[in-house]
């Protein structure tokens, strides 16, 4: 049993079914991420947890206790908003201090507990300050600090940090990820960004139309996606359709257009069941190109180069096989290859995953 | 012309209609009735031109203009209460409804399609002797002829807070409208309950807008005299009865002039203080 369980969790807005038929566990201590486009229902989910929405069907069970019917008050959560969500009206103080006066905590120790929380996200002299008068980055440590000074079962951040700026972000998401792992508190993130997911979890759960595709670590829901949505929503993939000739306790081996028979480890292709329709998951970085054709005996075939997209230290290539595209996505340290250029495809079976058809 | 001066004098040629319009029918004759109080009514031929204060005088030292000005104040108040007890709860109902706050404020609009006076006249068909609420009562049996509910104090409050509350509801709309709904999640999500996050967060962050509203039912309130003339007895004259009292039935303008600069005089003190402590950006919120 995890932290937070879900079992059969479905939630219809009206007709429109947000979350269809859900279960998940997430671990005690984990750092779990609900990943997926808008509208895939891992905001529903989180709000769900929270108490914010109930659940049309199913049971949501926080630490062995099932709380369908527990009010958000007594769910004893924390709760971090995209847009901070810190009262306008009181000091940075205050606003930590607030969980806690609904907690019977005497008056010296919420002062100690504020401190020690605002020492926690660095802020520890912004405490008379009023939330207007700081920074976006400051008043996302703020809401933290109020999340957490509580000493809550489970934190809930609903994509904390989506309103922050690039640098801000990346530098914000080690600090986040640094705080959870020092309280050790279970943690649920929303997100709809790829690389927060990968760089800050330690499972991720990858949603689509109201339902679960996958729920694995971020190298294992990367490298061996279950389905090809998964595939394309993270990171950049060529998937082409082909047949599964043979499957077997080691190996399978696929026939695809472009590279023809292609032989890839039993543990890239966990979901193949058996002979037929079949798809090849290339990761666009796994797709090398090159301007001779390997000596070594590699994987390659002969491509021609549409599209160049230089972006500084990588380059993403759009290439032409026949009447097949592919993306290439390649380091490089001279010039990339200019647009027209016959070039080589290589890669290596090993770095593919096969899907069924 | 350079740029710059064209640029500098172009906002006062798109204002010069408007102020025009104000200084002409607005600020013109307001110096007239400044001019006017401190002229004296003569009993025979035209009033006597001069700087007298005894117009002054007498509206400040009169015990009867005092009570007046007393107790339109005292009716004012009372309105602004009921319209915030009231107005509170309609206008947080309208904030929180998902999908029909366009049909609920328009609907909240829909009373000024019909004239003020038809409004506060449907109470003479509600309240009556021989109104909807009497005849009612009558044909139950609860009583045997008819109560006199009309003409007094209550029903002047009465037809105020009906004229009002559209004002109040707006006002206090525009505040919680303009509040993240997250903070109230925010609260309970810390151990707050949706009554104590309200009193914690909502409250006192919609002040503002109840006290711009309050301002507005209070100074509009004060001012009124159609409604005590209609729905209020003899003894429920407000101050601006007085004024009209004076130069349309005495024939006194200047003593009516002085009257209304006072009963102006009052009002603006208290939006001057309004304006200390709150600003009048709140309050053109809730008046768009």
């Amino acid at each position: 049993m995890g932290a937070v369980n879900l079992s059969n969790i479905v939630k219809r807005f009206g007709t429109f079914l947000a979350v269809d038929r859900t279960s998940l566990t997430i671990p005690e201590g984990s750092f779990t991420t609900l990943l997926g486009p808008s509208g895939c229902g891992k905001t529903t989910t989180l709000r769900m947890i929270a108490g914010l929405l109930d659940p049309t069907e199913g049971e949501i069970i926080i630490n062995d206790r099932r709380v369908n019917d527990v009010p958000i008050h007594k769910r004893n959560l924390g709760l971090v908003f995209q847009n901070y969500a810190l009262f306008p009206h009181k000091t940075v103080a205050e606003n930590v201090a607030f969980g806690l006066r609904y907690r019977n905590v005497a008056r010296a120790e919420i002062t100690r507990r504020v401190a020690e929380a605002l020492e926690l996200v660095q802020l520890p002299h912004l405490g008379n300050r009023y939330p207007k008068a700081l920074s976006g980055g400051q008043q996302q440590r703020i809401a933290l600090a109020r999340a957490i000074v509580i000493e809550p079962d489970v934190l809930l951040l609903d994509e904390p940090l989506s309103a922050l700026d690039a640098n801000l972000r990346e530098d914000m998401r080690v600090e986040l990820k640094n705080i959870q792992a020092r309280i050790g508190v279970t943690t649920v993130f929303v997100t709809h960004d790829q690389s927060e997911a990968l760089a800050m979890s330690d499972q991720i759960v990858v949603m689509s139309d109201g339902r679960v595709e996958q729920v694995g670590a971020p190298e294992e829901v990367y490298n061996t996606p279950a389905s090809e949505f998964v595939a394309r929503f993270l990171g950049a993939s060529n998937i082409l359709d082909g047949r599964c000739l043979s499957c077997g306790a080691k190996q399978a081996v696929l026939e695809v257009p472009v590279f023809g028979k292609v032989t890839v480890p039993a543990a890239k292709a966990p979901h193949l069941k058996g002979k037929g329709a079949a798809k090849l998951v290339i990761r666009a970085e796994k797709l090398l190109l090159r301007d001779s054709p390997p000596e070594d005996g590699a994987f390659s075939a002969p491509a021609i180069v549409e599209t160049v997209d230089y972006q500084g230290q990588s380059v993403r290539y759009f290439v032409r096989a026949g009447d097949i595209q592919l993306q290439a996505i390649n380091m490089i340290d001279e010039r990339p290859f200019s647009a027209g250029a016959q070039v080589h495809m290589t890669l290596r079976p090993q770095d593919c995953a096969a899907l069924p058809g | 012309m350079s740029v710059e001066a064209r640029e500098k004098r172009q906002p006062w040629i798109l204002l010069s209609p408007a102020l025009g319009a104000v200084a002409l029918l607005l600020l013109i004759p307001l110096v007239f009735i400044v001019v006017y109080s401190f002229w004296l009514r003569s009993a025979v031929g035209p009033d006597t031109v001069g700087f007298h204060l005894d117009n002054w005088q007498r509206a400040l030292t009169d015990p009867f203009y005092r009570y007046i000005l007393l107790n339109t104040l005292k009716i004012a108040a009372i309105t602004t209460f009921f319209c915030a007890l009231l107005g509170y709860p309609a206008a947080y109902f309208i904030t929180r409804s998902s999908g029909n706050k366009l049909i609920l404020l328009l609907l909240l609009m829909l009373p000024f399609w019909i004239s003020y006076i038809i409004r506060t006249m449907s109470w003479i068909n509600i309240l009556g002797s021989s109104g909807a609420l009497n005849t009612a009562l009558m044909s139950m049996g609860v009583i045997s002829s008819p109560i006199q509910m009309l003409y007094n104090e209550a029903t002047v409050i009465l037809g105020l807070v009906h004229f009002l509350l559209p004002f109040m509801v707006l006002n206090i709309y525009v505040s919680l409208d303009g509040i993240d709904t997250n903070l109230e999640d925010a609260a309970t999500s810390l151990g707050a309950t949706r009554w104590q996050a309200f009193l914690q967060v909502t409250l006192p962050l919609s002040l503002p807008g109840l006290a711009a509203g309050g301002l507005l039912c209070f100074v509009l309130g004060a001012g009124t005299y159609i409604t005590p003339l209609i729905l209020g007895g003899p003894r429920d004259a407000m101050f601006a009865n007085l004024v009209f009292e004076a130069i349309i039935t005495q024939l006194n303008w200047p003593m009516g002039s002085a009257l209304s600069l006072l009963l102006l005089i009052v009002l603006g003190a208290l939006v001057a203080v309004y304006n200390r402590f709150l600003g009048m950006s709140q309050l053109t919120k809730g008046l768009g």
